[in-house]
């Protein structure tokens, strides 16, 4: 079966089409809710920032020259969209949640080990990054976009993406050694 | 500093791109260069296979946060209700629908699509030719006021008729509205089409082209001189 590509819909709500909008999306909408949760936190937070995002590719749809794959764009929105917020938020309240997080099992490392299998912890981990690399990490791995989609969507060159995406995996290594797993990397 | 550091330069170049090796996100050529990395360092292949563990969590990780209430969405359409409605140009909606339909199908299907519609113009080319003839070779009586032949006096139109349209549909078509063609097949596969035997007011001409326009007959039309 062929479905309209993401393309075709945006230049049909450029159209003022509804039904388009709808299509998009429905396609679209929990990829970017998932994007935004992981940069912001907070549930409530991130479903208004998504109504915000999709009410933005409706006005600037006219716009979009489908330079680069409409997910893309997307994201970017999203992204411009979940730092405004966070610049309103108090930056102590996600570095507490964020300390919590991993403090709580830094503390006994081996009934960590014992407690929790390597996948969990990984996971566990994952969202201890920091911001930044939580989002090159998602956006790199859940996201599959490539090198210049990244260095897009977070406005820095390419050879950052990779550097940044090294530091962000280097972190994750020292994280899930201070809970017990030594990968034998870096 | 193990195997891997120790390699010649643009080892570490071909580690940082094992995590978009395992997203499936890289160009075909670094993608061949990876692999072939992969093939003759264990230790490459050792962090790949660290990559991939990351790869698998952080999409576990990602599928584990759920999705929006419907109340995004509603709260969404109510804020697109409430926009400005949209203004939106004739030629942009013709436009969109033709790039639509083209970008719906597949190259091949368009090479045959092509090769159809050539067949079908040059097809009925001939069809409506021969109309044209039957017109020019009745002969007999004619009053004074019967219609001109003189192919520049009147009112005209330019159509394109529907590509399934057979010389049967485009007869009666011309029969019932009282037209003739006075010209064609131009390029593109119009024809001058003349609507009166007089010249008519433009407002007219335009009421006559919007009704012609709803025959399935006509593909295009559009007033002409």
């Amino acid at each position: 079966m062929q479905t309209t590509s993401d393309e075709v819909l945006i230049s049909r709500i450029a159209g003022g089409d509804r039904l388009a909008m709808q299509v998009l999306y429905a396609r679209h909408h929990v990829r970017v809710y998932r994007f935004v949760l992981r940069l912001v936190r907070n549930e409530a937070t991130a479903e208004d920032l998504i109504s915000e995002v999709f009410l933005d590719v409706w006005r600037q749809a006219g716009k979009f020259e489908g330079r680069s794959a409409a997910s893309t764009w997307m994201l970017s929105i999203a992204r411009f969209k979940a730092l405004s917020s966070l610049r309103r938020r108090p930056e102590e309240e996600l570095d507490e949640e964020t300390a919590e997080q991993i403090e709580d099992h830094a503390d006994d490392p081996e009934a960590t080990l014992a407690k929790k299998e390597k996948g969990s912890a990984l996971r566990q981990c994952l969202a201890g990054l920091s911001a930044d690399h939580r989002e090159i990490i998602d956006l790199v791995y859940y996201h599959e976009k490539s090198v210049e989609e990244v260095a897009e969507i977070v406005g820095i060159p390419e050879a950052t993406v990779k550097t940044r995406m090294f530091y962000a995996r280097k972190k994750l290594s020292e994280l899930l050694k201070e809970q017990g797993i030594d990968r034998g990397w870096p | 500093m193990n195997a891997t550091n120790q390699e010649a330069p643009g080892s570490r170049d071909i580690e940082d791109l094992l995590p978009w090796h395992a997203a499936g996100t890289l160009s075909r050529r670094d993608a061949q260069r990876v692999e072939e990395a992969l093939a003759r360092d264990p230790e490459l292949a050792r962090r790949y296979a660290l990559v991939r563990d990351e790869l698998a969590e952080s999409i576990h990780l990602n599928e584990t946060l759920g999705a929006p209430s419907a109340r995004a969405m509603e709260k969404l359409f109510a804020k697109i209700d409430a926009e400005p409605e949209r203004r939106q140009s004739a030629s942009f909606g013709l436009g969109s629908r033709i790039s639509d339909f083209l970008a719906s199908l597949s190259p091949r299907t368009l090479a045959w699509s092509a090769s159809a519609a050539v067949f079908a113009i040059l097809l009925q080319a001939g069809l409506i030719a021969g109309v044209m003839l039957k017109e020019t070779k009745t002969v007999g009586y004619e009053t004074a006021s019967a219609p001109t032949t003189d192919p520049g006096v009147g009112a005209f139109t330019l159509i394109r008729f529907a590509p399934q349209a057979t010389s049967d549909d485009i007869n009666k078509f011309l029969e019932a509205n009282k037209l003739s063609i006075a010209a064609g097949p131009m390029a593109g596969g119009l024809y001058k089409v003349r609507v009166a035997v007089t010249g008519i007011p433009k407002g007219e001409l335009a009421r006559i082209v919007k009704k012609l326009q709803e025959d399935k007959v006509v593909g295009f039309i559009a007033a002409t001189e």
